[in-house]
């Protein structure tokens, strides 16, 4: 008996947190695929009735409206972060004495709440009183800055906050992989007299492929998920100006009342994650076993 | 003749004057970048400090002519979050009775998870592993609705038990994650030694283990700490009036449309709020951008 106990104790261990995360995780999953084939509204309904959630969402204007500024959110929050991370990065990897003060001040953004951020931004660039105001203080009356309550503009707006949230964690990324490169390679390019920023861009970089990769990955996985910045810096609008998949979703499962289309979009969203974390996950698995 | 001899000592001391330029560019850059990221922080903190007639009048990024505790007094306990009108404090102790057994339970189970699926490997163990770091990137407006359903059948909905139940589940995947890759950097050889000395799994987990994990018990506990403070969906998504965490709570005092608006009070209540998770970024902020790092990296 308690032979067969100690054989069996590490199942055991491992067992409850398991099942968690299978009914937590995969069973939920399923039910909310389940959901998004019925015609629920306030409450759920089980009898699957295709796809009409799914015709009904692609057909919403404002479904439409959050899919693209997901596009063009993620496209330039991506892009600028991953450009700003990886020159923060390279300048700060230039043998700078206050390195460590400099890198904790650009990476703290990362310990707040979105929240935090985007009430912070949304003040800032409030027009009354912010930085159009300051501005026009200075003497530059018809300076306009009316980013966060311009519904063709706001979307830049979260772009500017989510760049200044996540940008210095791309530098810590960015930097731990210069770090990384192999100092002799880089001493014989000096040797050999190429200029500094020859050894960057046909060296060092081309040898951080893999950090680009998960640095993407990370920030693609942000961009999907934003929520509490856009419910904090323009909550969705001006109208659904600002509208992401995710606040979307929530409007639709509280305060819509309409869980078949809250089913279908969250779906949807998963379907996007997935779309660019299981080919990630499939190359490191694949990797490994090579 | 004269030319070459000259010619050395010019390039000299055009490469020094040229390093020197780059240098102070390279400075002038770094100092710009560092204003860029801190000016939101300095403008709260400013803010909160002015009264409302100084904000109106004053520049934006102006020091505060006269220093005011007003707005923090207000924010803590006195403003309105919709009908009730405490300030934060009742909030901000929401956030910690969440947030501290929610961070216990989720690293003594990654502890105990990581400590299996890294030294007594069994068939499956792997698969089982996979699919628990694949529940880490899912979205979670996928498991909202039937979490909220969950969460009323097991007479929990809106209530503080299930905000720390909510995180305990979809942070286990995250902390198995950091201990397994701890553990699995121990070699297999101290089990097996220790298992001919006739000691047992829990036995071998307290005395070799649980003694050598200090550095990634603070990696797990600080990241689930951020995470679990910095939370809005599911606060919000899983909490009634009284049981919201304090971020919840900030966003509807931002948000209130009652009276006149004061800014210096949005802006006291956000360091608040952001307080807790800015002190460990402080005191530790070595380990969280490890668990950064580690989340992201080797996920």
């Amino acid at each position: 008996m308690t032979e067969w106990l100690e054989r069996h104790i590490p199942k055991m261990v491992l067992a409850p947190s398991f099942a968690a995360v299978l009914v937590f995780v995969y069973g939920f999953i399923a039910w909310t695929a389940w959901v998004s084939l019925t015609r629920s509204r306030l409450l759920p309904k089980y009898e699957i009735d295709g796809l009409i959630q799914y015709e009904r969402l692609f057909n919403a204007p404002r479904w439409d409206t959050a899919m693209s500024n997901l596009f063009v959110f993620g496209t330039l929050f991506i892009l600028i972060s991953m450009v700003l991370g990886l020159m923060l990065a390279i300048l700060l990897d230039q043998k700078i004495r206050t390195e460590g003060v400099l890198r904790t001040i650009y990476l703290y953004p990362m310990a707040l709440s979105l929240i935090v951020t985007g009430t912070a931004w949304k003040w800032i660039m409030n027009p009354g009183l912010g930085l159009e105001a300051m501005v026009r203080g200075w003497g530059f009356e018809s300076f306009t800055f009316d980013w966060v309550i311009n519904p063709d503009k706001a979307i830049y707006a979260v772009v500017i906050a989510g760049v200044w949230q996540a940008s210095g964690f791309v530098m810590a990324l960015f930097l731990a992989g210069l770090r990384g490169v192999d100092g002799e390679i880089i001493k014989a390019a000096q040797v050999d007299g190429i200029p500094a920023w020859r050894i960057y861009t046909a060296i060092i970089i081309p040898s951080m492929a893999p950090i680009f990769l998960s640095a993407f990955i990370v920030l693609a996985h942000l961009a999907i998920k934003s929520f509490d910045l856009v419910i904090a810096l323009t909550g969705g609008g001006p109208g659904y100006a600002t509208d992401l998949p995710a606040t979307y979703m929530y409007t639709m499962a509280f305060s819509r009342g309409d869980i078949g289309q809250a089913a279908s979009s969250a779906m949807v969203m998963m379907g996007v994650v997935f779309a660019i974390i299981v080919p990630y996950l499939y190359s490191e698995l694949r990797a490994k076993h090579d | 003749m004269t030319d070459a001899t000259l010619a050395p000592a010019t390039t000299a001391s055009r490469r020094n004057w040229s390093r020197f330029a780059l240098r102070w560019t390279l400075f002038t850059l770094l100092g710009l970048f560092a204003l860029f990221y801190l000016m939101p922080l300095f403008v709260m903190i400013t803010t909160s400090l002015k009264s409302l007639e100084e904000i109106r009048t004053g520049s934006l990024i102006a020091f505060p002519r006269e220093v005011t505790f007003d707005a923090w007094r207000t924010a803590w306990s006195e403003a309105c979050t919709g009908i009730q009108c405490e300030g934060l404090r009742p909030f901000f102790w929401n956030s910690v009775v969440i947030a501290v057994p929610a961070v216990a339970i989720s690293t003594m189970l990654g502890a105990a998870n990581g400590y299996v699926i890294a030294q007594w490997r069994f068939r499956g163990a792997n698969l089982i592993f996979s699919l628990m770091l694949f529940g880490c990137f899912i979205p979670f407006q996928v498991v909202l609705l039937p979490m909220a359903r969950m969460l009323g059948l097991m007479g929990l909905a809106g209530s503080i038990p299930g905000l720390i139940f909510v995180h305990v589940i979809y942070g286990i995947g995250f902390t198995t994650l950091f201990f397994r890759n701890f553990y699995v950097t121990i070699p297999q050889d101290l089990v097996k030694a220790a298992k001919v000395d006739g000691a047992g799994f829990f036995r071998i987990f307290w005395s070799i283990f649980l003694p050598l994990s200090l550095p990634i018990i603070v990696v797990t506990v600080i990241w689930q700490f951020t995470q679990i403070w910095n939370d809005f969906l599911f606060g919000v998504s899983f909490s009634q009036a009284g049981t919201q965490p304090v971020t919840v709570a900030l966003n509807n005092i931002v948000n209130s449309t009652t009276g006149v608006k004061e800014y210096n009070v949005d802006m006291a209540a956000a360091i608040i709020a952001a307080l807790p998770t800015l002190l460990v970024y402080a005191v530790a902020g070595k380990y969280f951008i490890r668990g950064l790092t580690a989340g992201s990296v080797k996920g």
